[in-house]
């Protein structure tokens, strides 16, 4: 086996283990770290992390998944949607179970008929639509920085081909302001963990703002587990010198200004408006449409569906869990009312989900 | 002859004969003619009796398609109860309008894994179901086959200790990869092949060797790590797997990195889990990897006495996580 | 967020390239990227390639990783 270029080397048991030693070191006080992406969530728990830190190190997910953050509106409004005559639905994997109002999902709906379909990129959606003339395609778009540009690049594509049954529903949102509202809020968080794939995109420049105007800690870090250490080694080290900045070890990555050409198709395509997020509320300058020559492709201008208010369950807490200011044991429903299987909140929804790994792994998290 | 399937060849009449008597008694060697019940000789031992149904999509696929799979997946499950399997029985639900090529297709790849298997498929049903009714062909095997008494426990979990070794006959997640590449508008195509294998020979060879054998099981639904919870709840024991020994074949890996998936849960054709002491590991593995059905054989855990039974495996950077009962459809992921 | 791996470029023809990840075939829309060539490595997600990975850097995080405790 020759192994996985840039995977492999970073997942090495040496390098591993000397980060390691390194953390046990330097870890002389006590830490609160929080990660904001999705991609980190899984990969803390799929590499057991907690069971390689010191216990005075604690490591709490905040809003990076996408998936969490989209309010039960979204759901129903597919859902909706998917009912219209001659109408596709395509959509991400994870969205499929994501539980609406009273229940309803999309995997329900497709169980009752309705054409609903998983696919990996926009740009298969925009296929179905090319091949399928009679019938509107709605691309379900949610995601954040990293997923945003591909949105953008595709409906660039569709416009010049003037495709007229393609649409998008968008739920794209941005990090920066929600990490803001988290800090905002005052939540004992040394440090970020800083997504590693938004990263990509924005550019390391884009979280600047964190430690200049809040004083807090930032890495910014890729996915495999010498990664993930190296940041929190870096982590500490700001937190213990008292000198917060933004360091990029995802060099091989992340540049300073980001993809350029990923930001302009963005610029471009989509205007920034305020957003929900599911468990912080509304956010300013927070999500993404489709705007001017480009609204022709929203379907929630083309084709509205009118849905109820997003609203959430009594007793669910998932707004203080992705602000870190509790943990999931500490809430009624979990584990009782709600559960993967039947979720209530964001939290327990998708793989990423703070509740959901908790749930899985909570013994290993010490 | 005719070029599809119609509502005629399943109403009993002399479309349904001469299906069954050109196609199906003749790829099987079905003895003509055919009687309601096929009666076999007498045997010694205890009976073990199984059945499963096949709705893969799409029906064929890379090393294999359904009708294979309809044989192998019943050989292998008596197999792993410690059967020797004899006698297979299959029921076609077909829809009207499906090529009579590709059932001819399916039915002769059934003849030649049955025949590679040492079973006989002995008796059948067909029935004909409305265009949109069914998806193509859905087919149902029963099989039973002989246990010697010494081998009745091979399934049950009784026999496993504290201190047993876990082993597996090859890499794991070919079939899902393969059967998921395989699919039209998925963006990604795949060298791999599926697994899809009658095992009742290989094991065979394991239980001559002489090795003791706590326990078997084909991880099939649910991958290695279904059946290892499953092995949990049966024994109360705790299982801890080592990651970095599983087998897993590159493309595998990169598919699974790519799609979100863990190859620990997705589901094999071809491979089962040994339980065995763990003075007899050494024999079982040599016995496999002498074996084209295990050449890649490996020892991947151990059970272990803990507070909590469950099931834990330690990363391949040292790390641990729990490794949880399956939960609904593996679902692509993206984010 | 962001299931995304390094994957190896095979072929570019207009707007899709094909990539590997360790063998099994993926497309990817390759807009977002510069000039790319068939053998270098690219972040896939969600059906485009949205970085190349730079060897120089990867070699100066592992760098910075073996270093690790050799100067403590």
């Amino acid at each position: 086996m020759t192994g996985m270029k840039y995977i492999d080397e970073f997942r090495d048991k040496d390098l591993v283990n000397r980060v390691r030693r390194q953390i046990e070191k330097n870890a002389t006080g006590t830490y609160t770290f929080m990660e904001v992406c999705g991609g980190h969530t899984a990969a803390i728990r799929r590499f057991g992390i907690p069971s390689l830190i010191p216990s005075s190190i604690s490591l709490i997910s905040g809003p990076g998944c996408p998936v969490c953050v989209t309010g039960t509106e979204y759901i129903d409004r597919l859902c909706a949607s998917s009912l219209m005559e001659n109408v596709i639905i395509t959509v991400f994997g994870d969205l499929m179970r994501i539980p609406g109002t009273r229940g309803v999902s999309l995997k329900k709906m497709k169980q009752d008929g309705a054409d609903v379909r998983i696919i990996f990129s926009s740009l298969d959606a925009l296929d179905i639509a090319r091949r399928d003339t009679d019938k509107t395609v709605i691309f379900a778009a949610i995601g954040f920085e990293t997923t945003a540009p591909g949105t953008a690049v595709t409906i660039l594509q569709a416009y010049k081909e003037k495709i007229d049954n393609f649409l998008v529903l968008s739920a794209h949102k941005i990090m920066p302001p929600a990490m803001e509202t988290i800090l905002r809020q005052g939540t004992g968080i040394n440090g970020f963990i800083c997504p590693g794939h938004v990263s990509v995109i924005t550019g390391s420049e884009a979280f600047g703002f964190i430690p200049e105007n809040y004083g807090t800690a930032c890495v910014i870090t890729g996915f495999e587990p010498s990664d993930i250490l190296l940041s929190v080694l870096m982590l500490i080290e700001q937190v213990n010198s008292g000198k917060p900045s933004v360091r990029n070890a995802y060099g091989r990555a992340v540049t300073s200004k980001g993809n350029l050409i990923a930001q302009r198709a963005m610029e471009e395509v989509f205007r920034i408006h305020d957003a929900e997020w599911r468990g912080l509320g509304i956010i300013p300058a927070s999500g993404l449409s489709p705007a001017g020559k480009y609204e022709r492709f929203d379907a929630s201008v083309v084709i509205p569906v009118s849905v109820n208010p997003s609203s959430e369950t009594n007793g669910c807490i998932c707004g203080e869990i992705l602000r870190g200011l509790k943990k999931p044991p500490e809430c009624k429903l979990f584990s009782g009312a709600c559960t993967p299987e039947n979720p209530v909140g964001a939290c327990m929804v998708s793989d990423e989900g703070a509740c959901n790994a908790w749930y899985k792994y909570g013994e290993m998290y010490g | 002859m005719d070029e599809f399937i119609t509502m005629d060849h399943g109403a009993g009449g002399r479309r349904t004969q001469e299906l069954i008597k050109s196609l199906f008694a003749a790829s099987f060697g079905m003895e003509m003619p055919l009687t309601d019940s096929s009666v076999q000789g007498f045997f010694d031992g205890s009976l073990a009796f199984t059945t499963d149904s096949y709705v893969v999509d799409p029906i064929f696929f890379p090393g294999g398609d359904i009708g294979k799979m309809a044989v192998c997946g019943t050989v292998n499950d008596l197999a792993v109860s410690g059967a020797d399997p004899k006698f297979l029985s299959v029921s076609f639900i077909i829809e009207e309008g499906f090529k009579l090529n590709l059932l001819e297709k399916i039915v002769i790849s059934m003849a030649c894994e049955a025949q590679n298997a040492g079973v006989r498929i002995v008796t059948g049903d067909t029935k004909v179901v409305e265009k949109g009714k069914c998806d193509g062909i859905f087919i149902t095997t029963s099989g039973t086959g002989v246990i010697k008494s010494d081998r009745t426990d091979t399934g049950k979990g009784i026999n496993v200790r504290t201190g047993d070794w876990l082993i597996v006959n090859g890499s794991l997640g070919n079939h899902s990869i393969a059967v998921l590449g395989s699919r039209k508008g998925l963006s990604f195509t795949t060298t791999v092949e599926s697994d899809c294998t009658s095992l009742n020979h290989l094991i065979e060879n394991v239980f001559q060797s002489g090795a003791r054998v706590s326990f078997m099981r084909d991880l099939t639904r649910g991958g290695l790590a279904g059946v290892l919870n499953e092995l949990v709840e049966m024994t109360g024991k705790s299982i801890v797997v080592d990651e970095a020994s599983v087998p897993v074949d590159e493309p595998v890996r990169g598919a699974c990195e790519m799609l979100g998936f863990d190859p620990l849960y997705l589901a094999n054709e071809g491979k089962l889990l040994i339980v065995a002491p763990e003075y007899d590991a050494e024999m079982i593995i040599n016995t496999l990897r002498s074996h084209p059905a295990g050449s890649n054989a490996a020892v991947i855990g151990e059970v272990v006495s803990g507070t909590t039974p469950n099931v834990v495996a330690l990363t391949v950077t040292g790390g641990k996580r729990i490794l949880d009962v399956p939960s609904g459809l593996q679902l692509p992921r993206i984010c | 967020m962001c299931l995304s791996i390094p994957v190896q470029i095979l072929s570019i023809e207009g707007d899709m390239a094909e990539v590997s990840a360790g063998g099994t075939i993926f497309r990817a829309g390759p807009q977002m990227i510069g000039n790319v060539s068939p053998g270098d490595y690219v972040l896939l997600h969600a059906g485009f390639a949205i970085q190349k990975i730079s060897e120089e850097e990867a070699e100066e995080t592992l760098r910075i990783l073996r270093e690790i405790g050799e100067s403590s």
